[in-house]
Protein backbone atom coordinates (compact mmCIF):
# COMPACT_ATOMS: atom_id res chain seq x y z
CA UNK A 1 0.00 0.00 0.00
CA UNK A 2 1.20 3.31 -1.30
CA UNK A 3 2.14 5.88 1.85
CA UNK A 4 -0.75 7.87 2.85
CA UNK A 5 -0.90 11.40 1.86
CA UNK A 6 -1.78 12.73 5.29
CA UNK A 7 -0.65 10.16 8.38
CA UNK A 8 -2.07 11.43 11.52
CA UNK A 9 -0.50 9.66 15.10
CA UNK A 10 -1.29 9.64 18.69
CA UNK A 11 -2.80 12.80 17.90
CA UNK A 12 -3.19 14.70 21.25
CA UNK A 13 -4.57 18.22 21.94
CA UNK A 14 -4.91 19.90 24.95
CA UNK A 15 -6.92 23.23 26.45
CA UNK A 16 -4.92 24.28 29.18
CA UNK A 17 -5.65 21.16 31.44
CA UNK A 18 -8.23 19.09 29.64
CA UNK A 19 -7.60 17.03 26.35
CA UNK A 20 -10.02 17.73 24.20
CA UNK A 21 -8.63 15.33 21.50
CA UNK A 22 -6.72 12.39 23.58
CA UNK A 23 -4.57 10.24 21.35
CA UNK A 24 -5.98 9.35 17.77
CA UNK A 25 -4.72 8.09 14.44
CA UNK A 26 -5.93 8.05 11.05
CA UNK A 27 -4.63 8.59 7.75
CA UNK A 28 -6.03 10.23 4.28
CA UNK A 29 -4.71 8.26 1.22
CA UNK A 30 -4.08 10.29 -1.69
CA UNK A 31 -7.31 11.35 -4.14
CA UNK A 32 -9.79 9.99 -1.13
CA UNK A 33 -12.87 11.61 0.86
CA UNK A 34 -12.49 10.90 4.68
CA UNK A 35 -14.98 11.87 6.80
CA UNK A 36 -14.62 12.53 10.30
CA UNK A 37 -17.85 12.25 11.84
CA UNK A 38 -19.08 13.33 15.66
CA UNK A 39 -21.25 14.92 18.07
CA UNK A 40 -20.60 18.21 19.21
CA UNK A 41 -17.50 18.92 21.12
CA UNK A 42 -16.27 15.31 19.66
CA UNK A 43 -12.81 17.06 18.90
CA UNK A 44 -13.78 17.68 15.51
CA UNK A 45 -12.31 21.43 15.00
CA UNK A 46 -9.68 20.40 17.27
CA UNK A 47 -8.29 17.75 15.10
CA UNK A 48 -8.50 20.36 12.14
CA UNK A 49 -7.14 22.82 14.12
CA UNK A 50 -4.42 21.16 15.12
CA UNK A 51 -3.52 19.64 11.32
CA UNK A 52 -3.59 22.92 9.92
CA UNK A 53 -1.01 24.66 12.79
CA UNK A 54 -3.57 26.74 14.45
CA UNK A 55 -3.21 24.71 17.82
CA UNK A 56 -0.08 23.44 19.30
CA UNK A 57 -0.36 19.39 19.69
CA UNK A 58 1.30 16.00 21.10
CA UNK A 59 1.76 12.82 18.35
CA UNK A 60 2.62 13.72 15.13
CA UNK A 61 1.25 14.98 12.09
CA UNK A 62 2.43 14.24 8.56
CA UNK A 63 2.38 15.54 5.42
CA UNK A 64 3.04 13.91 2.15
CA UNK A 65 6.85 11.98 4.50
CA UNK A 66 6.91 15.65 6.14
CA UNK A 67 6.66 16.31 9.35
CA UNK A 68 3.93 19.48 10.33
CA UNK A 69 5.40 19.95 13.77
CA UNK A 70 6.06 23.62 14.98
CA UNK A 71 4.94 24.66 11.56
CA UNK A 72 2.61 27.93 11.42
CA UNK A 73 -0.66 27.43 8.93
CA UNK A 74 1.25 29.43 6.12
CA UNK A 75 4.16 27.32 6.05
CA UNK A 76 1.53 24.58 6.09
CA UNK A 77 -0.61 26.08 3.32
CA UNK A 78 2.51 26.40 1.11
CA UNK A 79 2.95 22.92 1.91
CA UNK A 80 -0.34 22.02 0.10
CA UNK A 81 -2.97 21.79 2.91
CA UNK A 82 -5.73 23.92 2.89
CA UNK A 83 -7.95 24.07 6.06
CA UNK A 84 -11.89 26.02 5.47
CA UNK A 85 -12.30 27.08 8.92
CA UNK A 86 -15.78 26.72 11.06
CA UNK A 87 -17.56 29.40 10.18
CA UNK A 88 -15.99 29.89 6.78
CA UNK A 89 -13.62 32.51 7.80
CA UNK A 90 -14.75 35.14 4.96
CA UNK A 91 -13.24 38.58 5.08
CA UNK A 92 -17.06 40.33 5.08
CA UNK A 93 -15.38 43.60 4.40
CA UNK A 94 -13.59 43.12 1.33
CA UNK A 95 -15.33 42.29 -1.96
CA UNK A 96 -15.81 39.10 -3.56
CA UNK A 97 -12.94 39.44 -6.04
CA UNK A 98 -10.27 40.48 -2.85
CA UNK A 99 -11.46 37.19 -0.85
CA UNK A 100 -10.51 35.16 -3.76
CA UNK A 101 -7.15 36.84 -4.61
CA UNK A 102 -5.89 36.23 -0.77
CA UNK A 103 -7.13 32.46 -1.55
CA UNK A 104 -4.39 32.93 -4.08
CA UNK A 105 -1.85 34.30 -2.59
CA UNK A 106 0.96 31.72 -2.14
CA UNK A 107 0.88 31.47 -5.69
CA UNK A 108 3.37 33.13 -8.30
CA UNK A 109 2.43 31.79 -11.68
CA UNK A 110 -0.31 34.26 -13.05
CA UNK A 111 -1.64 32.42 -15.51
CA UNK A 112 -1.90 29.20 -13.49
CA UNK A 113 -4.19 31.78 -10.84
CA UNK A 114 -6.10 32.99 -13.90
CA UNK A 115 -7.13 29.79 -15.34
CA UNK A 116 -7.90 28.59 -12.27
CA UNK A 117 -9.96 32.27 -11.11
CA UNK A 118 -12.03 31.12 -14.54
CA UNK A 119 -12.71 27.80 -13.16
CA UNK A 120 -13.67 28.56 -9.84
CA UNK A 121 -16.18 31.19 -11.58
CA UNK A 122 -17.61 28.33 -13.89
CA UNK A 123 -17.85 26.14 -10.47
CA UNK A 124 -19.86 29.03 -8.26
CA UNK A 125 -21.18 31.46 -11.55
CA UNK A 126 -23.05 33.05 -8.84
CA UNK A 127 -19.96 34.68 -7.11
CA UNK A 128 -19.44 35.85 -11.01
CA UNK A 129 -21.91 38.13 -10.89
CA UNK A 130 -20.72 38.95 -7.42
CA UNK A 131 -17.33 39.50 -7.82
CA UNK A 132 -17.28 43.30 -6.83
CA UNK A 133 -19.66 43.03 -3.85
CA UNK A 134 -18.86 42.77 -0.34
CA UNK A 135 -18.47 39.48 1.21
CA UNK A 136 -20.27 40.24 4.08
CA UNK A 137 -23.07 41.17 1.99
CA UNK A 138 -23.35 37.30 0.08
CA UNK A 139 -26.12 35.19 1.65
CA UNK A 140 -24.93 31.99 3.81
CA UNK A 141 -24.89 29.69 1.09
CA UNK A 142 -22.82 32.06 -1.17
CA UNK A 143 -20.22 32.92 1.47
CA UNK A 144 -20.03 29.03 1.92
CA UNK A 145 -18.96 28.72 -1.48
CA UNK A 146 -17.05 31.43 -1.76
CA UNK A 147 -14.91 29.92 1.26
CA UNK A 148 -14.62 26.60 -1.10
CA UNK A 149 -13.76 28.96 -4.66
CA UNK A 150 -11.16 30.80 -2.19
CA UNK A 151 -9.34 27.41 -0.67
CA UNK A 152 -9.77 25.94 -4.30
CA UNK A 153 -7.85 29.54 -5.85
CA UNK A 154 -4.61 28.15 -3.33
CA UNK A 155 -4.34 25.10 -5.61
CA UNK A 156 -3.94 22.84 -2.50
CA UNK A 157 -3.47 19.09 -2.97
CA UNK A 158 -5.89 18.50 0.27
CA UNK A 159 -8.41 20.19 1.66
CA UNK A 160 -9.38 19.98 5.32
CA UNK A 161 -12.95 21.39 5.42
CA UNK A 162 -15.02 22.20 8.72
CA UNK A 163 -18.34 21.94 8.52
CA UNK A 164 -19.53 23.21 5.06
CA UNK A 165 -23.03 22.34 5.56
CA UNK A 166 -23.14 24.60 8.46
CA UNK A 167 -26.55 26.51 8.51
CA UNK A 168 -27.00 26.12 4.72
CA UNK A 169 -30.44 25.29 3.31
CA UNK A 170 -31.01 21.58 2.14
CA UNK A 171 -30.67 22.30 -1.06
CA UNK A 172 -27.47 24.42 -0.54
CA UNK A 173 -26.04 21.57 1.58
CA UNK A 174 -26.65 19.08 -1.85
CA UNK A 175 -24.83 21.81 -3.89
CA UNK A 176 -21.98 22.24 -1.62
CA UNK A 177 -21.62 18.45 -1.55
CA UNK A 178 -21.92 18.40 -5.50
CA UNK A 179 -18.92 20.43 -5.65
CA UNK A 180 -16.80 18.88 -3.11
CA UNK A 181 -17.46 15.88 -5.45
CA UNK A 182 -16.10 17.48 -8.20
CA UNK A 183 -13.25 18.84 -6.82
CA UNK A 184 -12.44 15.23 -5.84
CA UNK A 185 -12.79 14.31 -9.23
CA UNK A 186 -10.15 16.95 -10.54
CA UNK A 187 -7.48 15.16 -7.73
CA UNK A 188 -7.93 16.96 -4.61
CA UNK A 189 -7.90 15.02 -1.71
CA UNK A 190 -10.71 15.90 1.33
CA UNK A 191 -10.67 15.40 4.70
CA UNK A 192 -14.20 16.23 5.88
CA UNK A 193 -15.95 17.11 8.96
CA UNK A 194 -19.53 16.99 9.35
CA UNK A 195 -22.21 16.77 12.15
CA UNK A 196 -24.35 16.10 8.98
CA UNK A 197 -23.13 12.67 8.95
CA UNK A 198 -25.64 10.97 6.40
CA UNK A 199 -24.80 13.77 3.79
CA UNK A 200 -20.93 13.06 4.36
CA UNK A 201 -21.16 9.06 4.68
CA UNK A 202 -22.71 8.79 1.48
CA UNK A 203 -20.11 11.38 0.01
CA UNK A 204 -16.98 10.31 1.43
CA UNK A 205 -15.53 6.87 0.54
CA UNK A 206 -14.18 6.15 3.87
CA UNK A 207 -14.79 7.79 7.35
CA UNK A 208 -13.98 7.91 10.88
CA UNK A 209 -16.35 8.23 14.11
CA UNK A 210 -15.10 10.32 17.17
CA UNK A 211 -16.54 10.64 20.64
CA UNK A 212 -15.15 12.84 23.34
CA UNK A 213 -12.23 13.04 21.91
CA UNK A 214 -11.32 9.26 20.97
CA UNK A 215 -11.94 7.54 17.57
CA UNK A 216 -14.27 5.10 18.15
CA UNK A 217 -15.41 3.55 14.31
CA UNK A 218 -13.26 3.59 11.23
CA UNK A 219 -13.96 2.20 8.06
CA UNK A 220 -15.55 2.34 4.70
CA UNK A 221 -18.12 5.25 4.39
CA UNK A 222 -20.74 2.96 3.09
CA UNK A 223 -20.26 0.69 6.15
CA UNK A 224 -20.88 3.05 9.10
CA UNK A 225 -23.72 4.55 7.09
CA UNK A 226 -25.35 1.03 7.47
CA UNK A 227 -23.55 1.02 11.44
CA UNK A 228 -26.13 0.34 14.43
CA UNK A 229 -24.36 2.56 16.82
CA UNK A 230 -23.91 5.40 13.89
CA UNK A 231 -27.19 4.82 12.94
CA UNK A 232 -28.46 5.26 16.60
CA UNK A 233 -26.40 8.02 17.70
CA UNK A 234 -26.25 10.38 14.25
CA UNK A 235 -28.57 9.52 11.49
CA UNK A 236 -31.66 9.46 13.61
CA UNK A 237 -32.65 6.11 12.65
CA UNK A 238 -33.15 2.95 13.81
CA UNK B 1 -9.35 87.75 3.74
CA UNK B 2 -5.85 87.29 2.81
CA UNK B 3 -5.17 86.76 6.68
CA UNK B 4 -8.35 84.05 6.55
CA UNK B 5 -5.94 82.47 3.17
CA UNK B 6 -2.65 82.55 5.36
CA UNK B 7 -4.38 80.88 8.28
CA UNK B 8 -5.62 78.14 5.93
CA UNK B 9 -1.98 77.42 4.71
CA UNK B 10 -0.73 77.80 7.99
CA UNK B 11 -3.84 75.34 9.15
CA UNK B 12 -2.94 72.42 6.37
CA UNK B 13 0.86 72.63 7.00
CA UNK B 14 -0.12 71.54 10.65
CA UNK B 15 -2.77 69.34 9.85
CA UNK B 16 -0.39 67.24 7.41
CA UNK B 17 2.28 67.04 10.18
CA UNK B 18 -0.67 65.28 12.78
CA UNK B 19 -2.02 63.51 9.35
CA UNK B 20 1.37 62.06 9.24
CA UNK B 21 1.26 60.88 12.78
CA UNK B 22 -2.16 59.78 13.23
CA UNK B 23 -1.32 57.52 10.24
CA UNK B 24 0.76 55.82 12.58
CA UNK B 25 -1.80 55.24 15.47
CA UNK B 26 -4.37 54.18 13.29
CA UNK B 27 -2.73 51.99 11.20
CA UNK B 28 -1.48 50.04 14.03
CA UNK B 29 -4.67 49.95 16.14
CA UNK B 30 -6.83 49.20 12.41
CA UNK B 31 -4.48 45.40 12.52
CA UNK B 32 -3.71 44.45 16.42
CA UNK B 33 -6.76 47.11 17.79
CA UNK B 34 -4.18 48.51 20.24
CA UNK B 35 -2.74 51.93 20.91
CA UNK B 36 0.64 52.55 20.36
CA UNK B 37 0.86 54.91 22.42
CA UNK B 38 5.08 55.13 22.54
CA UNK B 39 4.27 56.64 18.58
CA UNK B 40 4.82 60.32 19.91
CA UNK B 41 8.29 59.44 21.09
CA UNK B 42 9.13 57.22 17.90
CA UNK B 43 8.20 60.67 15.81
CA UNK B 44 10.14 62.68 18.44
CA UNK B 45 13.18 60.31 18.27
CA UNK B 46 13.04 61.07 14.74
CA UNK B 47 13.82 64.21 14.02
CA UNK B 48 16.50 63.65 16.39
CA UNK B 49 17.88 61.10 13.80
CA UNK B 50 17.30 63.94 11.18
CA UNK B 51 19.70 66.58 13.76
CA UNK B 52 22.24 63.88 14.09
CA UNK B 53 22.36 63.17 10.39
CA UNK B 54 22.86 66.29 9.24
CA UNK B 55 25.55 67.26 11.93
CA UNK B 56 27.03 64.21 10.57
CA UNK B 57 26.89 64.83 7.27
CA UNK B 58 25.01 67.40 5.45
CA UNK B 59 22.80 65.19 2.90
CA UNK B 60 20.20 67.34 0.65
CA UNK B 61 16.41 67.10 1.77
CA UNK B 62 15.46 64.18 -0.22
CA UNK B 63 18.19 61.86 1.48
CA UNK B 64 17.55 63.21 4.99
CA UNK B 65 13.87 62.61 4.01
CA UNK B 66 14.39 58.87 3.18
CA UNK B 67 17.39 57.75 5.13
CA UNK B 68 15.59 59.28 8.74
CA UNK B 69 12.41 56.82 7.61
CA UNK B 70 14.24 54.00 7.00
CA UNK B 71 15.53 54.44 10.45
CA UNK B 72 12.80 55.01 12.48
CA UNK B 73 11.41 52.20 10.43
CA UNK B 74 13.72 49.97 11.82
CA UNK B 75 13.05 51.42 15.61
CA UNK B 76 9.54 50.88 15.07
CA UNK B 77 9.77 47.06 13.83
CA UNK B 78 11.79 46.87 16.93
CA UNK B 79 9.74 47.84 19.44
CA UNK B 80 7.13 45.62 17.86
CA UNK B 81 9.53 42.32 18.10
CA UNK B 82 10.76 43.06 21.02
CA UNK B 83 8.45 44.61 23.22
CA UNK B 84 4.94 44.10 21.40
CA UNK B 85 4.87 40.97 20.02
CA UNK B 86 5.70 39.14 23.19
CA UNK B 87 2.65 40.24 24.61
CA UNK B 88 0.33 39.69 22.06
CA UNK B 89 -1.94 37.56 23.60
CA UNK B 90 -1.45 38.67 27.46
CA UNK B 91 -4.23 41.53 28.71
CA UNK B 92 -4.91 44.38 26.89
CA UNK B 93 -3.64 46.33 29.84
CA UNK B 94 -0.09 44.83 29.78
CA UNK B 95 -0.26 45.81 26.00
CA UNK B 96 -1.30 49.67 27.09
CA UNK B 97 1.54 49.95 29.83
CA UNK B 98 3.91 48.39 27.93
CA UNK B 99 3.66 51.06 24.84
CA UNK B 100 3.63 53.60 27.21
CA UNK B 101 6.86 52.62 29.15
CA UNK B 102 8.54 51.78 25.64
CA UNK B 103 7.38 56.07 24.68
CA UNK B 104 9.22 56.90 28.60
CA UNK B 105 12.23 55.20 27.57
CA UNK B 106 12.71 56.85 24.55
CA UNK B 107 12.12 59.70 25.46
CA UNK B 108 14.31 59.70 28.59
CA UNK B 109 16.86 58.48 26.37
CA UNK B 110 16.90 61.35 24.49
CA UNK B 111 17.10 63.52 27.57
CA UNK B 112 20.05 62.06 28.60
CA UNK B 113 21.63 62.04 26.17
CA UNK B 114 20.51 65.68 25.08
CA UNK B 115 18.37 67.47 27.92
CA UNK B 116 18.42 71.10 26.16
CA UNK B 117 16.69 71.72 23.04
CA UNK B 118 18.61 71.35 19.95
CA UNK B 119 18.45 73.62 16.98
CA UNK B 120 18.00 72.10 13.80
CA UNK B 121 20.59 73.15 11.06
CA UNK B 122 18.61 74.53 7.73
CA UNK B 123 17.57 71.56 5.96
CA UNK B 124 16.72 73.95 2.82
CA UNK B 125 16.62 77.19 2.67
CA UNK B 126 13.50 78.35 1.48
CA UNK B 127 11.94 80.91 -0.76
CA UNK B 128 8.63 83.26 -0.24
CA UNK B 129 6.25 84.58 -2.78
CA UNK B 130 3.53 87.23 -1.99
CA UNK B 131 0.37 86.56 -3.76
CA UNK B 132 -1.89 89.92 -2.92
CA UNK B 133 -0.50 89.72 0.52
CA UNK B 134 -0.63 86.24 1.75
CA UNK B 135 3.22 84.90 1.76
CA UNK B 136 3.66 81.32 1.21
CA UNK B 137 7.28 80.01 1.37
CA UNK B 138 8.44 77.01 -0.55
CA UNK B 139 8.75 75.17 2.62
CA UNK B 140 5.46 75.25 3.31
CA UNK B 141 4.44 73.83 -0.20
CA UNK B 142 7.16 70.84 0.26
CA UNK B 143 5.70 69.89 3.40
CA UNK B 144 1.92 69.53 2.37
CA UNK B 145 3.53 67.87 -0.82
CA UNK B 146 5.43 65.48 0.90
CA UNK B 147 2.54 64.97 3.25
CA UNK B 148 0.35 64.50 0.83
CA UNK B 149 2.10 62.40 -1.81
CA UNK B 150 2.91 59.85 1.04
CA UNK B 151 -0.74 59.79 2.26
CA UNK B 152 -1.86 59.09 -1.49
CA UNK B 153 1.06 56.50 -1.78
CA UNK B 154 -0.40 55.05 1.40
CA UNK B 155 -3.76 55.01 0.34
CA UNK B 156 -3.01 53.28 -2.76
CA UNK B 157 -0.96 50.44 -1.29
CA UNK B 158 -3.49 49.71 0.94
CA UNK B 159 -6.33 49.64 -1.44
CA UNK B 160 -4.78 48.63 -4.43
CA UNK B 161 -1.88 45.96 -3.52
CA UNK B 162 -1.56 42.66 -2.17
CA UNK B 163 0.04 43.82 0.70
CA UNK B 164 -2.44 46.44 1.63
CA UNK B 165 -5.40 43.18 1.08
CA UNK B 166 -3.69 41.17 3.50
CA UNK B 167 -3.21 44.46 6.16
CA UNK B 168 -7.02 44.86 5.33
CA UNK B 169 -7.79 41.30 6.44
CA UNK B 170 -5.53 41.27 8.94
CA UNK B 171 -7.57 43.98 10.63
CA UNK B 172 -10.90 41.79 10.01
CA UNK B 173 -9.83 38.98 11.28
CA UNK B 174 -6.69 37.78 12.23
CA UNK B 175 -6.97 34.30 13.11
CA UNK B 176 -8.40 33.21 9.50
CA UNK B 177 -5.52 35.28 7.81
CA UNK B 178 -2.70 32.79 7.96
CA UNK B 179 -4.89 30.20 6.61
CA UNK B 180 -4.60 32.18 3.14
CA UNK B 181 -0.47 31.59 3.64
CA UNK B 182 0.26 35.32 4.71
CA UNK B 183 2.46 35.41 7.61
CA UNK B 184 0.64 37.25 10.37
CA UNK B 185 3.97 38.59 11.63
CA UNK B 186 5.50 39.79 8.80
CA UNK B 187 2.86 41.59 8.33
CA UNK B 188 2.20 43.03 11.31
CA UNK B 189 5.87 44.35 11.38
CA UNK B 190 5.40 45.72 8.11
CA UNK B 191 2.56 47.47 9.75
CA UNK B 192 5.00 49.27 12.23
CA UNK B 193 7.53 49.67 9.78
CA UNK B 194 4.96 52.02 7.64
CA UNK B 195 3.56 53.57 10.28
CA UNK B 196 7.35 54.80 11.91
CA UNK B 197 8.21 55.75 8.71
CA UNK B 198 5.68 58.08 8.55
CA UNK B 199 6.23 59.59 11.31
CA UNK B 200 9.68 59.80 10.66
CA UNK B 201 8.62 61.65 7.81
CA UNK B 202 6.76 63.94 9.80
CA UNK B 203 9.43 64.02 11.96
CA UNK B 204 11.35 65.46 9.42
CA UNK B 205 8.94 68.28 8.12
CA UNK B 206 8.02 68.88 11.84
CA UNK B 207 12.41 70.02 12.34
CA UNK B 208 12.32 71.94 9.00
CA UNK B 209 9.08 73.82 10.18
CA UNK B 210 9.67 74.37 13.85
CA UNK B 211 13.40 74.72 13.89
CA UNK B 212 13.89 74.01 17.78
CA UNK B 213 13.17 70.68 18.47
CA UNK B 214 13.14 68.57 22.62
CA UNK B 215 12.66 65.34 24.01
CA UNK B 216 9.80 65.68 25.40
CA UNK B 217 7.82 67.68 22.14
CA UNK B 218 6.82 63.67 21.21
CA UNK B 219 4.08 64.11 24.36
CA UNK B 220 1.95 67.01 23.03
CA UNK B 221 2.11 66.69 19.35
CA UNK B 222 1.72 62.80 19.98
CA UNK B 223 -1.02 63.15 21.80
CA UNK B 224 -2.77 65.43 19.52
CA UNK B 225 -2.44 63.30 16.12
CA UNK B 226 -3.73 60.02 18.10
CA UNK B 227 -6.81 62.68 19.22
CA UNK B 228 -6.91 63.17 15.46
CA UNK B 229 -7.17 59.65 15.16
CA UNK B 230 -9.91 59.16 17.05
CA UNK B 231 -11.74 62.00 15.50
CA UNK B 232 -11.49 60.50 12.04
CA UNK B 233 -12.46 56.88 13.19
CA UNK B 234 -9.17 55.18 14.64
CA UNK B 235 -8.43 52.23 12.50
CA UNK B 236 -9.57 54.56 9.45
CA UNK B 237 -6.55 55.60 7.50
CA UNK B 238 -8.40 58.19 5.68
CA UNK B 239 -10.28 59.33 8.81
CA UNK B 240 -6.78 59.78 10.29
CA UNK B 241 -6.03 62.04 7.86
CA UNK B 242 -9.49 63.84 7.76
CA UNK B 243 -9.48 64.12 11.68
CA UNK B 244 -5.79 65.62 11.04
CA UNK B 245 -7.16 68.42 9.04
CA UNK B 246 -9.61 69.06 11.30
CA UNK B 247 -7.82 69.22 14.05
CA UNK B 248 -5.16 71.70 12.39
CA UNK B 249 -7.71 73.65 11.28
CA UNK B 250 -9.57 74.27 14.76
CA UNK B 251 -6.28 74.56 16.58
CA UNK B 252 -4.82 77.36 14.16
CA UNK B 253 -8.66 79.35 13.94
CA UNK B 254 -9.00 79.42 17.23
CA UNK B 255 -5.52 81.27 17.55
CA UNK B 256 -7.17 83.45 15.53
CA UNK B 257 -9.99 84.48 17.23
CA UNK B 258 -8.90 83.76 20.93
CA UNK B 259 -6.54 83.79 23.11
CA UNK B 260 -3.85 80.72 22.64
CA UNK B 261 -4.21 79.42 26.05
CA UNK B 262 -7.98 78.33 24.84
CA UNK B 263 -6.57 76.25 22.17
CA UNK B 264 -6.42 73.01 23.96
CA UNK B 265 -9.59 73.57 25.64
CA UNK B 266 -11.35 74.27 22.00
CA UNK B 267 -9.64 70.86 20.70
CA UNK B 268 -10.75 68.85 23.65
CA UNK B 269 -13.73 69.98 23.80
CA UNK B 270 -14.41 69.32 19.80
CA UNK B 271 -12.89 65.99 20.90
CA UNK B 272 -15.91 65.16 23.17
CA UNK B 273 -18.45 66.75 21.10
CA UNK B 274 -17.95 64.61 17.83
CA UNK B 275 -17.39 61.26 19.95
CA UNK B 276 -20.87 62.12 21.41
CA UNK B 277 -22.46 62.30 17.95
CA UNK B 278 -19.77 59.90 16.17
CA UNK B 279 -18.74 57.53 18.97
CA UNK B 280 -16.77 55.52 16.28
CA UNK B 281 -15.43 59.29 14.99
CA UNK B 282 -15.87 60.79 11.84
CA UNK B 283 -15.07 57.69 9.14
CA UNK B 284 -14.93 54.99 12.00
CA UNK B 285 -17.44 51.53 11.93
CA UNK B 286 -18.03 49.23 14.86
CA UNK B 287 -15.90 46.54 14.80
CA UNK B 288 -17.62 43.90 12.43
CA UNK B 289 -18.91 41.52 15.71
CA UNK B 290 -17.58 37.84 15.52
CA UNK B 291 -19.56 35.09 16.12
N1 LIG C 1 -10.64 27.46 22.97
C1 LIG C 1 -11.04 26.45 23.78
N2 LIG C 1 -10.74 26.47 25.10
C2 LIG C 1 -11.12 25.45 25.91
N3 LIG C 1 -11.82 24.39 25.49
C3 LIG C 1 -12.16 24.32 24.21
C4 LIG C 1 -11.79 25.36 23.28
N4 LIG C 1 -12.27 25.03 22.06
C5 LIG C 1 -12.91 23.85 22.23
N5 LIG C 1 -12.84 23.42 23.50
C6 LIG C 1 -13.41 22.17 24.03
O1 LIG C 1 -12.85 21.09 23.35
C7 LIG C 1 -13.82 20.10 23.06
C8 LIG C 1 -13.82 19.81 21.58
O2 LIG C 1 -14.27 20.97 20.88
P1 LIG C 1 -14.34 21.04 19.29
O3 LIG C 1 -14.63 22.43 18.92
O4 LIG C 1 -13.13 20.41 18.71
O5 LIG C 1 -15.59 20.13 19.02
P2 LIG C 1 -16.32 19.79 17.66
O6 LIG C 1 -16.29 18.33 17.50
O7 LIG C 1 -15.77 20.59 16.55
O8 LIG C 1 -17.80 20.24 17.99
P3 LIG C 1 -18.91 20.95 17.06
O9 LIG C 1 -19.53 19.89 16.27
O10 LIG C 1 -19.87 21.52 18.05
O11 LIG C 1 -18.23 21.98 16.25
C9 LIG C 1 -15.13 20.64 23.58
O12 LIG C 1 -15.37 20.02 24.83
C10 LIG C 1 -14.89 22.11 23.76
O13 LIG C 1 -15.63 22.62 24.84
MG1 LIG D 1 -16.51 22.09 15.38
Amino acid sequence: MSDPMLRVDNLVVRYGDIRAVKGISFQVQQGEILALVGANGAGKTTTLRAISGMLPFEGSVVLEGRDLRGLTPDRILRLGLSHVPEGRGIFGGLTVMENLQLGAWIRRDKAGRARDLELVMDVFPRLRERVAQLAGTLSGGEQQMLALARARMSDARILILDEPSMGLAPKLVQEVFAVLRQLNKRGVTILLVEQNANMALRLAHRACLLETGNLVLEGPASELLVNPRVREAYLGAG
Amino acid sequence: MDYFAQQAINAIQLGSIYALIALGYSMVYGVLVMINFAHGDVFMVSSFFCFLLLLLLPVPFVAALIIVMLATAVLGVALERLAYRPLRNAPRVSAIITALGCGLIIQNTTLSLSPYSQRMPELFVPVTWNFGGVTVSSLQLLIIGVSVGLMIGLDFFIRRTRYGMAMRAIAQDRITVPLMGIPVNTMIALTFAIGAALGGAAGVLYASAYPVISATMGVLIGWKAFVAAVIGGIGSVRGAVLGAYVLGSVEVFTVTVLPSTYRDLVVYALLLVILIFKPYGLLGRPAVQKV
